[in-house]
């Protein structure tokens, strides 16, 4: 393991912290986050509710922890699809190269330059609004782009250097160069894209939630529940407080993970 | 010249490329526009009847071809929702739309040049990580978390504008644009944060090019080199990142438009996702992805003056 710097140190425990929660959350909350009145309505945070009650008389606490492991589960899953198939056919495009390779990264340069929220309107709005599975599929979908643009470019610098080239003389098959030999050291670009894009999905995901067309009731994610404590903003300001902290801590802690990523990579460069 | 017109055209056949994908990709699930629109009325006769109204009965190359028409002479269908021209009801909001991303947009270059290139002059010292770290602090706030604060703090609180009574552009511009700018506001922060990062990394690699060293060597002082010779050619990657920005803020006001209830683009977008409101959509569609392809182009045209490698055809 290399050496650790400052960023992904507290980066690493943020998110760690977070991630703990989280998962906790899944299990376990101190209230149930759909039953109304476990408390009085719009009670300020205190020590038996500690994000306070909203309009309802819901603890806001334990709807934050499910709507964050929702947008947790989101980005999690649009990251893995646009990771997994970017890399397959950055992979496959930067190693072969040929009329393939040009054609797929015109097409893919082409993409990039669209924001990832606009094409994911434009795909959420061709397989129907409304639906986490869509949320998913649709953000997956634009992710794949990026990722395949940076993971070519690895591919491509890896494929001539010397230890690819031995390995191949040892009689190594294409699958297993790509795989073992290109795919470890492709890493260094890879992590902090991987950062990267778990950002841009919660960021998209709560967007598009909050505008109604991504996670909908009975689900609820943390983007869905800043509309809804929008509308009680007055009577219960801690609602939106509570729900927008979250999100904005989950994203620092995974940006300065990324940031160290970044910084640790240019130390050995 | 011959620069200039290459990546016009290009701009063209991107275009189309665009806009063809857009229409098929509608196309192949609005087939069903006339059933949407007839609802429980619908019978086989009146379906067919409606669908040659509407001309769905023609190939998709024909439509395709009659819809492009449609951007030039102001013809873009009939809405399904709100049964009234498309030209008619995105007019207006294109001009609201095109007022919040100028102003977003500017505030965002004015602020984040000069605080990029103090940033980079800073770079190194006592407080180098709390900065970077603040940066990314504000990369996380998402637009409209800032949105709701600032609608609580300067429409309840303080009265400086009345959420959800947006000025008339015509008639009350600098009103429309006191409304429009929180919300410009709130989209910028992010934006100006990473705007920053990339200016001052992008100043921090020049300042170690050879040339600096032989400035510096020739005896010129730090503070000159960057502001005579290091920030013109700094400048290129921004102005490319600049380009996706006005690109993002767009995107971005989508969600702002909503925030702050502004009655633009964005706002009818998701309504129109909403209701499945397809001919809306698409063209709203088509006229964003216009607005993106069209910054990228100007910034490869503003590069190119700056940056006389690229107008010779070689590459940076």
């Amino acid at each position: 393991m290399r050496r650790m710097n400052g960023y992904l140190k507290a980066g690493l425990l943020l998110t760690g912290f977070l991630a703990a929660l989280i998962i906790l959350g899944y299990f376990w909350t101190p209230y149930d986050p759909t039953a109304m009145a476990v408390g009085p309505k719009t009670d300020a945070p205190s020590l038996a509710h500690w994000m306070g009650t909203d309009n309802f008389g819901r603890d806001i606490f334990s709807r934050v922890l499910k709507g964050a492991g929702m947008t947790f589960a989101i980005a999690l899953s649009t990251v893995a699809i646009g990771a997994v198939c970017g890399t397959a056919v950055g992979a496959l495009t930067g190693y072969f190269g040929g009329v393939v390779d040009d054609a797929l990264m015109r097409f893919n340069d082409a993409l990039t330059a669209f924001p990832s929220i606009l094409l994911a309107l434009v795909i959420i709005s061709v397989l129907g609004p409304g639906s986490k599975y869509n949320v998913v599929l649709a953000l997956g979908i634009v992710f794949i782009p990026s990722f395949a643009r940076v993971t070519r470019t690895a591919f491509a610098a890896l494929r001539e250097v010397n230890y690819v080239k031995s390995a191949r003389l040892m009689g190594a098959g294409n699958g297993r160069i790509l795989a073992v030999h290109i795919l470890p050291n492709t890493m260094q670009v890879l992590l902090p894209a991987i950062t990267i894009g778990f950002n841009n999905a919660v960021l998209a995901e709560a967007s598009m939630s909050y505008l109604g067309i991504g996670v909908t009731p009975p689900d609820a994610s943390l983007g869905y529940m800043l509309s809804e404590a929008q509308s009680m903003f007055t009577l219960a300001p801690w609602y939106a407080v509570g729900t927008g902290l979250v999100i904005i801590l989950l994203v620092f802690g995974v940006g300065l993970i990324g940031e160290g990523l970044q910084r640790r990579g240019n130390e050995v460069a | 010249m011959k620069y200039a017109a290459k990546r016009i055209a290009m701009l063209l056949v991107t275009m189309v490329i665009v806009s063809f994908l857009a229409f098929a990709a509608f196309s192949m699930i609005s087939g069903n526009a006339a059933e949407i629109m007839l609802g429980t009325q619908a019978t086989p006769e009146r379906l067919a009847a409606l669908e040659k109204e509407l001309g769905l009965d023609r190939p998709l190359l024909v439509r395709y071809g009659a819809w492009l028409a449609g951007f030039f002479t102001g013809d873009l269908g009939i809405s399904i929702s709100y049964k009234q021209p498309v030209g008619e009801l995105i007019a207006p909001k294109v001009l609201v739309t095109l007022c919040l991303s100028v102003l977003s947009f500017l505030l965002i270059a004015v602020l984040a040049i000069p605080l990029g290139v103090w940033s980079a002059r800073r770079s190194g010292g006592r407080l180098d990580g709390v900065r970077t770290a603040f940066n990314q602090l504000c990369m996380a706030v998402p637009p409209f978390f800032t949105g709701i604060l600032l609608t609580w703090l300067f429409s309840t609180t303080l009265k400086w504008f009345t959420h959800g009574r947006f000025p008339e552009l015509g008639t009350d511009f600098l009103g429309a644009l006191k409304y429009m700018l929180f919300a410009a506001v709130s989209l910028a922060i992010p934006r100006i944060a990473m705007t920053v990062r990339m200016l001052r990394s992008t100043v921090l690699e020049e300042m170690q090019k050879d040339y600096v060293r032989t400035a510096i060597s020739r005896g010129n002082d730090r503070a000159g080199v960057l502001y005579r010779h290091v920030l013109k050619n700094a400048l290129v990657p921004v102005v490319t990142f600049l380009a996706q920005t006005m690109a993002e803020i767009v995107a971005g006001g989508i969600v702002v438009e909503q925030v702050f209830a502004i009655p633009g683009l964005g706002r009818l977008l998701v309504a129109s996702i909403s209701n499945r409101d397809y001919p809306v959509v698409q063209a709203i569609v088509v006229i964003l992805a216009f607005w993106v392809v069209l910054a990228g182009t100007v910034a490869d045209l503003i590069n190119q003056r700056i940056d006389p490698r690229l107008r010779l055809g070689g590459g940076s």
